[in-house]
């Protein structure tokens, strides 16, 4: 709801000015055949510099579409998307341009497999032309080493586990030196204990890198764990529901898991999501019926 | 890839690891014993009391071996393995060139394909074979109009495969480079090409087991060209017309060789060219 528009940045970042993402009143239509299907109902975000938001809700909700719009993949039928003050999309420029800015990690995981790690890495300077081949794969190498994959760079994307694969991922998009990284329930079907550990090396690259995040997920204790605000989204068509503050001194390690201030935010969270699945899962049935 | 020790071992230990290669003992193994019931079939006629319906008629290993020996002497017999050989490389060849790229434009430009893909799918279905009669009209030679139906046999195969794999190339790849800053040439380079790489090799060796059944056909039919040694299929034929049965095993098994090393060199090349992928 357009309350939304007006909460302020979750926590005082210290320095960081880059990676301030405006979503104001966006609404996405789809059209597929003439069946108009609301994806997007006049969504409002700010999104503070090296903030990590959190977006959950039910399954097709619009969460996605969001992301979309933002990475450039998807058009908006109207409100605007500015980041750092520049408009990415809005009136009379419904797409917005793809840009190095903004790098996705996907949900199954889109590096390259005919890529070594180190070659998937360098890949992004080299297209640009911001460095040549021996440059990018020397960064990239010494990148995946800080990021304990020195071991493996030389391997294939289907020689190595899905976490190696994943953080691999995550490092090449670091490398564009990207304003926003945009995560699409990157952890999904991971077991829980790779999950941990995908949860702690994020940290640690948030940490040194304070590089502004716009995750979506299912996993509201992943959710609560890594973020400073978690965005709860309607079911379809998206509005943000509810907000819910992670007031929770950095950094953060799995002590924080059992303690009982996390256990009420979940809680907190898992309400209002909850509410919204019963609505998407009584719709969905009403759809079947 | 840090590999080159690899590449120093000797030619002899190679052979050496080969023979103890358990697959490849399995493999001679299931030779033998196929050769000897072959052969036991021959001998006697029937198996347990059975009358043995086909291999009994058929002449045994030991006498198409022993013919074997004759005909490797004979350079009508070489000459017919290169004539086949040169029709089936040249018409795959042509077909690969011509084959991939028509393929790759149909899959990333829909103008290209709404204008090409429903003549392409009109003329598929025609078998190859089908198109013997009209080449020799239309071709000057009788070895060019060979080599056409060959590279027809390939053609239409590497086309569909490299078609549906570049169309199939995950749009997440795209999108991730895309976002990384790739333009559209990067793209089509070096995600739309490597991605469909996988798809050209099926192609090339579902293509090349039909060049070798075509050109066999053609060259039957068309009495494969002037020249005495026709190629393996005029080989064949013209032993089945003098009855010389164990010469035409000769040239079935010459055959079977050929298209085995045919497709060994694809996978090869496959093996060599896709780093990522050795399962081939």
């Amino acid at each position: 709801m357009t309350t939304a528009a007006h909460q302020q940045p979750a926590t005082d970042r210290n320095a960081s000015t880059k990676g301030a993402i405006s979503i104001r009143n966006v609404t996405k239509i789809y059209d597929p055949e003439g069946a108009n299907v609301l994806a997007v109902d006049d969504c409002s975000l700010e999104i503070a510099p090296a903030e990590v938001c959190m977006i959950v809700g039910p399954s097709g909700c619009g969460k996605t579409t969001l992301l979309n719009a933002i990475a450039g993949f998807h058009s908006i039928t109207s409100g605007q998307i500015d980041l750092d003050g520049e408009m990415l999309c809005g009136p009379d420029k419904p797409l917005a341009d793809q840009g190095a800015d903004r790098v996705v990690v996907f949900q199954n995981g889109a590096l390259f497999p005919w890529k070594t790690l180190a070659d998937n890495v360098a890949y992004g300077p080299i297209v640009q032309g911001l460095m040549n081949k021996a440059d990018a794969r020397e960064k990239a190498i010494l990148m995946l080493s800080e990021a304990g994959l020195s071991g493996v760079a030389d391997k294939y994307p289907g020689e190595v586990s899905s976490g190696m694969a994943r953080r691999a991922e995550i490092v090449r998009a670091l490398i564009n030196d990207p304003k926003v990284l945009l995560l699409d329930e990157p952890y999904r079907a991971m077991d829980a204990l790779t999950k941990s550990i995908m949860h702690e090396s994020l940290l640690e690259v948030y940490d040194r890198t304070r590089v502004t995040i716009f995750f979506i997920t299912h996993d509201l204790e992943e959710a609560i764990f890594l973020g400073d605000r978690v965005i709860v989204m309607t079911t379809r068509p998206a509005r943000t529901k509810k907000i819910v503050e992670v007031k929770i001194n950095r950094p953060r390690d799995y002590r924080l898991l059992s303690s009982e201030e996390f256990r009420i935010l979940v809680q907190e969270t898992k309400e209002a999501v909850h509410e919204e699945a019963v609505k998407a899962f009584e719709a969905g049935e009403r759809e079947l019926a | 890839m840090g590999k080159a020790s690899k590449r120093q071992e000797t030619l002899g230990a190679r052979a050496l690891a080969l023979v103890s290669d358990l697959t490849f003992r399995r493999g001679v193994l299931s030779i033998l014993i196929f050769l000897t019931l072959w052969e036991i079939g021959f001998r006697f006629n029937e198996w347990f009391g059975v009358l043995v319906p086909f291999v009994g008629k058929v002449d045994a290993p030991s006498i198409v071996a022993a013919r074997w020996s004759e005909v490797v002497l004979l350079p009508g017999y070489w000459e017919s393995w290169y004539l086949s050989m040169g029709r089936v490389f040249l018409g795959f060849l042509v077909a690969q060139i011509i084959g991939i790229p028509f393929g790759l434009a149909m899959a990333v430009n829909k103008y290209f394909r709404g204008m090409f893909f429903p003549p392409f799918e009109i003329l598929r279905p025609i078998p190859p074979l089908a198109w013997v009669p009209a080449s020799i009209i239309f071709w000057p030679t009788t070895e060019l109009s060979i080599m056409f139906v060959t590279f027809l046999g390939a053609f239409y195969t590497i086309v569909i495969n490299v078609l549906g794999g570049a169309r199939a190339v995950d749009i997440q790849y795209l999108r991730a480079a895309q976002s990384m800053g790739a333009t559209q040439w990067d793209l089509f380079r070096k995600i739309i090409l490597p991605g469909t790489l996988p798809s050209i090799f099926i192609g090339a060796a579902v293509g090349m087991g039909i060049t070798w059944e075509v050109v066999l056909a053609a060259e039957m039919i068309s009495g494969g060209g002037q020249q005495s040694g026709g190629g393996l299929g005029f080989f064949i034929w013209s032993s089945y017309m003098g009855g010389v049965m164990d010469q035409v095993i000769v040239g079935m098994i010459s055959i079977g060789l050929a298209g085995y090393i045919s497709s060994s060199l694809i996978r090869y090349i496959g093996y060599r060219s896709m780093p990522w992928r050795r399962m081939f």
